[in-house]
C-alpha cells in the first residue's frame, strides 16, 4: 500500500517527542490502524532516530553523564525494582538503550581499573548477565527490551527485516524470470561497491526503465532517500552501472509495486532504482 | 599596483581576500572589513593587479635568467590615469622603470604605432601611455615596473644590475632583441661594457628564439619593423615584406641577412629539420655555465616567497593569467636557473624592514628561484600530474626539486610511476593520394565529357605537383613558387567551369585531411579516409621503431613555449600552393567546402562511452572513442586553420594600420563583410551543448590566422568575449557534477592562452575585457551527455595539439643534460633493447611488408570493408582474452585452490604464512600463463573468419574474403597476444590471490555455519512467518514481563503458543533465516524460558489469576526444549538459565516456586541438551552470587535435590510433581 504525503506526514506530527516504547508504538497503531505495524514502526524508527541524531550530543557532556548518573544511583538506592534508568531515559527524552549504555559505561569505568572497550559494552548489552551489579543488569535489560528504536535487539530485527527482503526480492525476480548477478556474485567479479541486483537484461516498471536493484527494507521518506542516494546510489552511478533513481515501493510478501516520489533531487537521474521496503514508501 | 603587493607582503590582506578582490569585482562578503578598507581605495587599479604582478616576477627574476628565452607575456602596462595612493606617502624618487618606456623618446615615427592601436581599440582619450607612465608615481616605486608592459625589452637587466638606475634609465638595452644581442653563447651577459664585442658575434640568429616572442610589438626594439622569420603565414606571404620606412638600419641588414637564413631552414618541413645552430632557446644555450647549487637554507626570506608564491598561484587557479602554461614555463625557468648574475653587495644586504615591502629585490639567489619555483609548483601540482611521463619523471628527478620539498618530489615520483601518458612528438605520415570515390568521382557528376577529362587531368597534375614538392622541398635552395608556381596556375586556368572548381576542391581538401591529419590520429572510420595502417597494425617492434625514428627526427623545439601559428610538414605544400594559385574562384570554392565540412564535422554525433563492463577491457573499447574524437577534433583544427587562413588572406599584413582613421574607416568597412562562417553561433551553440571541447580548439585555429582587424570588429569581439570568459570559468580546481573534465579544461586553457599571446590578438584583451564579462551570461543548458563531461581528451592529443606544452619537458631536459649538451636540446641515449615478449614474431621485415601489403588491400576496397576487419579483430581480440580468462585462468584457480586444500592439510591448521602460501602458489602456476597465448591465436583463429564472412555482403569475392579473414585474424591475434602476453602473469596472480584469501577466510571463523545447513523441503512454500517478525513479538513478550506496563496489559497463554508454534515452523523452513537472527531467536526463547520458570509472564484472563497455570507452563517449557533439540541449529544459551539474573527472577516471586525449574533442568539432560555436569557447575557457580539469605537457603535445597535425583525417570517425576506444592511451602517456610 503506498502512503500519501499527507499521510506520512499526519504519522510524522504524532511522533514528535514521544519516547520509544511499546506503548507508544501501540498508540500509534490505534490512531493509524490501516497502517501495518511494519510501517509504522519503521517511520517511527526513522524520526526518533533524526531526533536523537539532533539531540546525541547534548546527552554526553560529562556533565550530563555525571547528572544521569547521580540520578540512576539515587533512584536505585530508594528503589532497586523500580524502572529508574528506563523513567531517567523517557523523562530526559532521549533512547532508552542508549541511556542504559551511558550509565553502563559510567559503571564500568568505576568499577574497573581498564576504561570499558566498546566490545565489552556491546556484549553486556546483549547479554545483561554478564553485568557485574545484578541491580544495574535489570535496569539495563529493562531499556533494552522496551526500547523499539535501539539496542541490539532492534539490530537484530532491522537486520533480519533487511535480509528477508534480499530473498523476497531474489524469489520474486526469479520468479518472474529475470536474469539477474547478486551482490555475491558481483563481488567476485571484483565490484567494490555494488547493489543488491544487477539485472542482467534491464526491464521497465511503469514506463521506468530499471537496471539494478537496491532493496532498503525501510521506510524510504526523504531523509533517508538523500542519505542512501549520497552514500551508496551515487556510487553505483558512478561505476556506471548505468543506473539510478527513486522510487519507493511496497512489498509486502511477494507484491512489487513502485511509485514515484516527485523529488527535485531525482530528476537528475534518467533511470530508475528501486528500493523494496516493508512498509509503504511515500 | 605595488601598494597592493605590499599590503599582501605586510599580512595585512590576506591572500584569499586580494584573489578575491582581483577576480570579482562586487565585494564579497566574506571579506573582512579590515582587508576591504585597505582594498577598497585601491578600485581602479584592480585589473592591473595581474599585469602588474606578472611583471613584476619577470623584472626580479631578470637577473636570474639573463640568458634564457624570454619568457614572452601579454601584460600590458597599466594604462590607465590613476589617483595617487591614498594614505600612502609618495615615495621619495620615482622607481627608474618608470621612465624605461617614455613615449616622448621613441625616435621613429612608427612608435606610435602601439600607442595609436591601444588607443583606437579602447577607444580611449589620446595617449593613454604618457599617464600610464607617470600617473601612479606614488605606487610604482620600488619594483616600479607596473608602468610598463613587460617585455624582456623593457627590463633593466641590460646593465647587468638592476641597482644601476642610470643605465636603465636613458635606454634600456634590450636583451630579448636578437639584433641588438644576438645569442653569446656561453658568454654570460656581463657589464654592459662587454656589449660591443657581442653585436658583431656572428652566430645565426635561431629561429626558436625568434619564434618564442610572439608578441613582436612588446618583445623586439620600439617597433616590430620585422616580420618573424619563422615559416609562419606572415613572412612568406609577399606582402610580408613591406618595411614600415625609418628601419632602415643596420637592423634591416641584419633583418635581410636572417631572413636568408631563415628561409633555407624553413623550406623543410620544420620538424625535420633541426639545424645545429638552432639550437634550442632554453639555458642549455648557455651550456658550460655551471649552475650554482640551490639550497634551502640560503634562502633570504621564507615569508615573503611564500606570500608571493601563494598570490601567484591564486591567481594562476583562478585563470587571471592569460597563459597558464607560460607561467609554468617561467616557473620551470626559474627552477632550473643557473647562477644569478653579480649584484653589488650593498644590495643584498637586507635593510631594515625591508622584507615586508618592495624595496628589496625578491630574488636575491638561486636559492631564492628555486624556493620561490618549488613553492608555485606545489600549488601546481593537480597541472603537473597531468603532463606527460617524461616530463614527470624530469620533475622527478630534479635535484633542486628533491631538495627543496620532498613531498612534491614523492607525489610527483607516483604520479610519474602511475602515468600512463607516453606522449611523443611523432612524424607526419607519407603522402598518400585519396582514392578514387566512385560516388562523386564519376562522369554523371560532370557537365560534359570535357570537363570530366579535365578533372581526370587535373587530378594528375596535382599529384604530380606534390610528388616534386615532396622530392624537392627539403632541398636547400629550391622555392616552391619558383619550381611549381607557373605549372599551378596553368592548372587553375584549365578549372573554367564552376563545378570543375568544386571537384577540385574536394580533392584538395581530402588530399589535405589525409596528408595532414596529426599523427595522433590514425585514422578513425568517420571521415573514410585511408589513415596509416602500419600503426593501426601497430606491432611492438614497429611502434619502437618509429619512436626511434621520432627522437631523430623530432624537433629540438617547436619555438618556445609560444610559438606563432606555423604550417609544419605538409601543412606548408597546401599553404604555398593556396598561394602560388591565387586563384580568386578556387580560394571561394575552397572557403566553401571547408566551412561546410567544418559545420558536419562539429555536429558530428560522437559516440557516448558504453557502460563499462567488468575491469580494464573497456578501457580497450573506450580507447576507440577517444581515438575517434581526436581524428574528429585534429581534423576540424586543420580545415579551421586553412579556413582562417584563406578567409583572411585578403586583409593579412604584417602590421596594425598605422594611424587612427586609417584604422577607423577599414573598421567601417570590415564590419559589414559577413564572417565567412558564424563562428560566434557556432561557439555559443557549442557551450550550450557542453562540446566546448571540441569547438574552442578549431575555432583557436581559426582565429589564431585572423589579420590585426578582426578582434577589433564587433562581431570577433563577442567571439574573443565569449572565449574570456569561457577561460575563466575553467578553473581547474573545480571538480564534480557538470564540470568538465580535467584534461579537457586544461586543453581549452592551452589553446586559448595560446590564442591570447598570437601576434594579431590585441595584448591587452585579455586584461580589458574584464567589465564585459561579468555582464555576460552563457545560459549552458546542463545537457547530460555534453562532451565536456567526458574523459575524451587524453595526454597525447593535449601535446598533438598544443605541442609548446613539450617546451616545459625540453626545458628540464636541458638542465639535466646541463653543461654536457652545449648543441642544446636534450640528449638521451637510445638503446634499443629487444622485447622479451612470450611469443615469437616473424621478422620486423616481413611484417612491416604485411603491413604495407595490408593497407594497399584495405585501400583499394570499401571502406566498409576495412570498418568491418577492424572491427571483428577488436570484438574477436577482446572476447578471446575473456574466453581465455574464463578457461585457462579459471582451471588455474580451481588448481590452486586444491593445492592449497593439500598444503593446509599437510600443515596443519594455522597452514603457514598467507603470503608465502601465495607466492609459491604463483610460482607454480604463472608459467602455465604461457599457454595462454597458443589458446589465444587458436581462439582467433577459430573465430574470426567466420565473423568477417558474416558481416561482409554474400558476394564478395572469395580472395577478397580470404584477404579480409586472413587480416582479422592477425590482428585479433596481434591485439590479444598483446594484451595476454602483458597482462596474463599478474592477472593468474590476482585471480589466484583472490581464491587464496577466499579460502583462508572461509577456512577461518564459522566452519560450522558453513557446513550442513539444512533448508527447508522442496514441498515447503515459505508461508512461515518471517523472523524478525517472531523477534520483535518475542521482544514484546519480554518487555512486558520486565515491565512497566499498563495493568490491562499482558498475554494470552494462547498467544505463547501460538508463538512457538510459528517459531517452530519457521525454524523448519528457514528460507528467510540468517544467523544472527537465529542466534538472537535462541537467546529470547532461553530467557522466555527463564520467565515461565519464574512465572513472570503477565496473563491476559480473569483478574483473579494473572500467573500462567503450571500446566499450561510445562507445555510451553516442553515446547521449547523441542525447539532448543530439533530446531535450532545455533548453539541455543541455555547456561542462561542459570545465570544470575535469570536465576533471581525466582527471589522476586512470592511464593517462591522451584518445581519448574527442577523440570526443566531435568528434562534439559534428559534431552542430552546440557550435561549433568555442566548445570552442577552453574548451580555451583550460583551459590556464589550474593542472595538474600532465604534464598540462598532454597537454592542449596534445589542443588541437593537436583543431585540426589540423578536421573529422573518419567513416572518419578510425576511423583515429584504430586509433592511439589508441598515442598514449595517447606522451602518457603524454611
Amino acid at each position: 500500500m503506498i502512503l500519501t504525503k499527507a499521510q506520512y506526514d499526519e504519522i510524522a506530527q504524532c511522533l514528535v517527542s514521544v519516547p520509544p516504547t511499546r506503548q507508544s508504538l501501540r498508540k500509534l497503531k490505534q490512531r493509524f490502524p490501516s497502517q501495518s505495524q511494519a510501517t509504522l514502526l519503521s517511520i517511527f524508527s526513522q524520526e526518533y532516530q533524526k531526533h536523537i541524531k539532533r539531540t546525541h550530543a547534548k546527552h554526553h557532556t560529562s556533565e550530563a553523564i555525571e547528572s544521569y548518573y547521580q540520578r540512576y544511583l539515587n533512584g536505585v538506592g530508594k528503589n532497586g525494582a523500580a524502572p529508574v534508568l528506563l523513567e531517567l531515559a523517557n523523562e530526559v527524552d532521549y533512547a532508552p538503550s542508549l541511556m542504559a549504555r551511558i550509565i553502563l559505561e559510567r559503571f564500568l569505568q568505576e568499577h574497573e581499573e581498564t576504561p570499558p572497550s566498546k566490545s565489552v559494552i556491546n556484549s553486556m548489552l546483549r547479554d545483561p548477565s554478564q553485568i557485574p551489579d545484578g541491580v544495574l543488569a535489570n535496569q539495563v535489560y529493562q531499556c533494552v527490551v522496551n526500547d523499539c528504536c535501539y539496542g541490539p535487539l532492534v539490530d537484530c530485527i532491522k537486520h533480519a527485516i533487511g535480509h528477508e527482503h534480499e530473498v523476497l526480492l531474489r524469489d520474486l525476480l526469479l520468479e518472474k524470470n529475470l536474469s539477474f548477478l547478486d551482490e555475491d556474485q558481483l563481488r567476485a567479479k571484483g565490484y567494490d561497491k555494488t547493489p543488491d541486483f544487477i539485472l542482467q537484461v534491464p526491464v521497465a516498471v511503469e514506463g521506468h526503465i530499471i537496471h539494478w536493484i537496491e532493496s532498503k527494507a525501510s521506510f524510504g521518506d526523504e531523509c533517508s532517500h538523500h542519505a542512501y542516494l549520497h552514500d551508496q546510489f551515487w556510487s553505483y552511478w558512478n561505476r556506471d552501472y548505468q543506473i539510478a533513481t527513486e522510487t519507493t515501493c511496497n512489498t509486502y510478501p511477494g507484491k512489487l509495486s513502485i511509485c514515484f516520489p516527485n523529488l527535485e533531487v531525482w530528476a537528475r537521474l534518467s533511470h530508475l532504482l528501486v528500493r523494496i521496503y516493508p512498509g509503504a514508501g511515500l | 599596483m605595488a601598494a597592493v603587493l605590499e599590503s599582501l607582503l605586510r599580512e595585512e590582506v590576506s591572500v584569499a581576500a586580494a584573489v578575491r578582490w582581483i577576480a570579482r569585482s562586487a565585494q564579497s562578503s566574506e571579506d573582512d572589513p579590515g582587508e576591504a578598507a585597505a582594498l577598497s581605495p585601491l578600485r581602479p587599479l584592480r585589473k592591473e593587479f595581474v599585469p602588474f604582478l606578472l611583471n613584476f616576477l619577470r623584472e626580479q627574476s631578470s637577473r636570474v635568467l639573463p640568458q634564457g628565452p624570454p619568457t614572452p607575456a601579454k601584460a600590458p602596462g597599466s594604462s590607465a590615469a590613476l589617483p595617487g595612493r591614498p594614505g600612502g606617502p609618495p615615495r621619495g624618487s620615482r622607481g627608474a622603470r618608470s621612465q624605461l618606456f617614455p613615449p616622448t623618446q621613441l625616435p621613429s615615427p612608427a612608435a606610435e604605432v602601439p600607442s595609436a592601436r591601444r588607443g583606437g581599440r579602447r577607444r580611449g582619450p589620446g595617449p593613454a601611455r604618457e599617464r600610464g607612465g607617470r600617473g601612479p608615481a606614488g605606487l610604482e616605486e620600488g619594483a616600479g615596473g607596473e608602468g610598463l608592459p613587460w617585455a624582456a625589452s623593457r627590463r633593466p637587466r641590460g646593465s647587468g644590475s638592476p641597482g644601476s638606475p642610470s643605465l636603465a634609465r636613458s635606454d634600456p638595452p634590450n636583451l630579448s632583441n636578437l639584433e641588438e644581442f644576438p645569442p653569446v653563447g656561453s658568454v654570460p651577459l656581463g657589464p654592459a661594457g662587454t656589449k660591443p664585442s657581442r653585436r658583431i658575434n656572428p652566430t645565426p640568429v635561431s629561429e626558436e628564439r625568434s619564434l618564442s616572442k610572439p608578441k613582436t610589438c612588446f618583445t623586439s626594439p620600439p617597433i616590430n619593423c620585422v616580420p618573424s622569420s619563422q615559416p609562419s603565414v606572415l613572412d612568406t606571404s609577399p606582402w610580408g615584406h613591406g618595411l614600415p620606412p625609418g628601419c632602415r638600419s643596420l637592423q634591416e641588414e641584419r633583418e635581410m641577412l636572417r631572413k636568408e637564413r631563415s628561409k633555407q631552414l624553413q623550406q623543410s618541413p620544420t620538424p625535420a629539420c633541426p639545424t645545429p645552430e638552432s639550437g634550442s632557446p632554453l639555458p642549455s644555450r648557455i651550456g658550460n655555465l655551471t649552475a650554482e647549487p640551490a639550497d634551502p637554507a640560503g634562502v633570504s626570506s621564507h615569508r615573503r616567497l611564500e606570500l608571493v608564491a601563494l598570490i601567484y598561484s591564486s591567481c594562476l587557479a583562478e585563470n587571471l593569467v592569460p597563459n597558464l602554461f607560460l607561467e609554468l614555463f617561467f616557473i620551470l625557468q626559474l627552477l632550473t636557473a643557473r647562477r644569478m648574475v653579480a649584484v653589488k653587495d650593498s644590495d643584498l644586504e637586507p635593510s631594515p624592514g625591508a622584507l615586508d615591502s618592495l624595496e628589496s629585490p625578491l630574488f636575491q639567489s638561486v636559492h631564492d628561484c628555486v624556493f620561490f619555483a618549488v613553492q608555485v609548483l606545489e600549488h601546481q601540482f593537480q597541472v603537473l600530474s597531468c603532463l606527460d611521463k617524461g616530463t614527470l619523471k624530469l620533475l622527478a628527478e630534479n635535484e633542486r626539486l628533491l631538495c627543496f620539498s620532498p613531498a612534491l618530489q614523492g607525489r610527483l615520483q607516483a604520479a610519474y610511476e602511475s602515468s600512463v601518458a607516453k606522449v611523443s612528438l611523432a612524424m607526419p605520415p607519407s603522402a598518400q593520394a585519396v582514392s578514387f570515390q566512385p560516388e562523386t568521382d564519376n562522369r554523371a557528376n560532370f557537365s560534359s565529357d570535357r570537363a570530366f577529362h579535365t578533372f581526370k587531368k587535373q587530378r594528375d597534375v596535382f599529384y604530380e605537383v606534390l610528388r616534386e614538392w615532396e622530392d624537392h622541398h627539403e632541398q636547400p635552395g629550391w622555392d616552391f613558387e619558383k619550381g611549381l608556381g607557373s605549372r599551378i596556375r596553368a592548372m587553375m586556368g584549365q578549372l573554367s567551369a564552376a563545378c570543375s572548381h568544386s571537384h577540385f576542391v574536394r580533392l584538395f581538401q581530402k588530399q589535405l585531411l589525409q596528408m595532414c591529419q596529426s599523427p595522433g590520429g590514425a585514422g578513425g572510420p568517420v571521415l573514410g579516409e585511408a589513415p596509416d595502417v602500419l600503426s593501426m597494425l601497430g606491432a611492438d617492434k614497429l611502434g619502437r621503431l618509429r619512436r626511434l625514428q621520432e627522437r631523430l627526427v623530432a624537433p629540438q623545439s617547436s619555438g618556445g613555449p609560444c610559438p606563432p601559428p606555423t604550417f609544419p610538414g605538409c601543412q606548408g605544400f597546401f599553404r604555398d600552393f593556396i598561394l602560388s594559385a591565387s586563384s580568386f574562384q578556387f580560394n571561394q570554392h575552397l572557403m566553401d567546402s571547408l566551412s561546410l565540412k567544418i559545420r558536419e564535422l562539429n555536429g558530428l554525433a560522437l559516440p557516448q562511452p558504453e557502460p563499462s563492463d567488468e575491469d580494464g577491457e573497456s578501457d580497450v573499447d573506450w580507447q576507440g572513442e577517444r581515438r575517434q574524437f581526436a581524428v574528429v577534433l585534429l581534423s576540424l583544427r586543420l580545415l579551421a586553420k586553412f579556413l582562417g587562413f584563406v578567409a583572411f588572406l585578403p586583409y593579412r599584413g604584417p602590421e596594425p594600420p598605422p594611424t587612427r582613421e586609417l584604422q577607423d574607416s577599414i573598421l567601417a568597412l570590415r564590419s559589414q563583410v559577413p564572417p565567412a562562417l558564424d563562428v560566434l553561433a557556432l561557439l555559443q551553440q557549442g557551450l550550450r551543448a557542453r562540446r566546448a571541447v571540441l569547438t574552442v580548439p578549431w575555432l583557436v585555429e581559426f582565429l589564431s590566422l585572423a589579420d590585426h582587424i578582426v578582434p577589433m570588429l564587433d562581431y570577433y569581439r563577442s567571439v574573443f568575449t565569449l572565449l574570456l570568459h569561457l577561460h575563466r570559468s575553467l578553473v581547474l580546481s573545480k571538480e564534480g557534477e557538470g564540470e568538465m573534465c580535467f584534461l579537457n579544461k586544461l586543453l581549452l586553457l592551452a589553446v586559448l592562452g595560446w590564442l591570447f599571446q598570437i601576434p594579431t590578438v590585441p595584448e591587452d584583451l585579455f586584461f580589458l575585457e574584464e567589465g564585459q564579462l561579468e555582464a555576460f551570461e552563457v545560459d549552458t543548458v546542463a545537457s547530460e551527455h555534453g562532451l565536456d563531461g567526458m574523459p575524451v581528451v587524453d595526454q597525447h592529443l593535449l601535446y598533438t595539439c598544443c605541442p609548446y606544452i613539450g617546451e616545459l619537458r625540453k626545458l628540464l631536459a636541458s638542465w639535466v643534460s646541463g653543461s654536457s649538451a652545449r648543441s642544446g636540446g636534450f640528449v638521451r641515449k637510445i638503446t634499443p633493447t629487444t622485447t622479451t615478449s612470450l611469443g615469437a614474431q616473424p621478422p620486423r621485415t616481413t611484417q612491416g611488408l604485411q603491413a604495407q601489403l595490408a593497407q594497399a588491400f584495405f585501400h583499394n576496397q570499401p571502406p566498409s570493408l576495412r570498418r568491418t576487419v577492424e572491427f571483428v579483430a577488436e570484438r574477436i581480440g577482446s572476447n578471446c582474452v575473456k574466453h581465455i580468462k574464463a578457461t585457462l585462468v579459471a582451471d588455474l584457480v580451481r588448481q590452486a585452490e586444491s593445492l592449497l586444500q593439500e598444503q593446509l592439510v599437510m600443515q596443519g591448521q594455522e597452514g603457514g604464512d598467507p603470503a608465502q602460501l601465495l607466492e609459491s602458489l604463483c610460482s607454480q602456476l604463472c608459467p602455465h600463463g604461457a599457454q595462454a597465448l597458443t589458446q589465444g591465436r587458436e581462439f582467433c583463429q577459430k573465430k574470426s573468419p567466420g565473423a568477417v564472412r558474416a558481416l561482409l555482403p554474400e558476394e564478395t569475392p572469395a580472395a577478397v574474403l580470404s584477404s579480409a579473414e586472413h587480416i582479422a585474424v592477425g590482428l585479433a591475434t596481434e591485439k590479444a597476444c598483446a594484451w595476454l602476453s602483458a597482462n596474463i602473469t599478474a592477472l593468474i596472480r590476482r585471480e589466484v590471490k583472490a581464491a587464496v584469501s577466499r579460502l583462508l577466510r572461509a577456512q577461518g571463523p564459522e566452519p560450522a555455519a558453513r557446513g550442513e545447513r539444512r533448508g527447508c523441503s522442496r514441498a515447503c512454500e515459505h508461508h512461515a512467518p518471517l523472523p524478525s517478525h517472531l523477534i520483535s513479538e518475542i521482544k514484546d513478550v519480554l518487555s512486558l514481563a520486565a515491565g512497566p506496563r499498563d495493568p490491562e496489559e499482558g498475554v494470552s497463554p494462547e498467544h505463547l503458543e501460538q508463538l512457538l508454534g510459528q517459531l517452530g515452523q519457521m525454524l523448519q523452513c528457514r528460507q528467510f533465516l540468517c544467523p544472527p537472527a537465529e542466534q538472537h531467536l535462541a537467546k529470547c526463547s532461553v530467557e522466555l524460558a527463564s520467565l515461565l520458570v519464574a512465572d513472570q509472564i503477565p496473563v491476559l484472563g480473569p483478574p483473579a489469576q494473572h500467573q500462567l497455570d503450571r500446566g499450561q507452563a510445562r507445555r510451553l517449557l516442553h515446547m521449547l526444549l523441542s525447539l532448543w533439540k530439533d530446531n535450532f541449529q545455533v548453539p541455543v544459551p541455555l547456561q542462561l538459565l542459570l545465570s544470575p539474573r535469570n536465576v533471581g527472577l525466582l527471589a522476586d516471586t512470592r511464593p517462591r516456586e522451584w518445581d519448574l525449574l527442577l523440570f526443566l533442568l531435568r528434562e534439559l539432560v534428559e534431552k542430552g541438551l546440557m550435561g549433568q555436569t555442566e548445570i552442577e557447575a552453574c548451580l555451583g557457580s550460583l551459590r556464589e552470587a550474593q542472595w538474600p539469605g532465604d534464598f540462598s537457603e532454597e537454592l542449596a535445597t534445589l542443588f541437593n535435590l537436583f543431585l540426589a535425583e540423578p536421573h529422573v525417570p518419567e513416572p518419578q517425576l510425576r511423583a515429584c510433581e504430586l509433592v511439589q506444592p508441598n515442598r514449595g511451602t517447606v522451602l518457603a517456610q524454611s
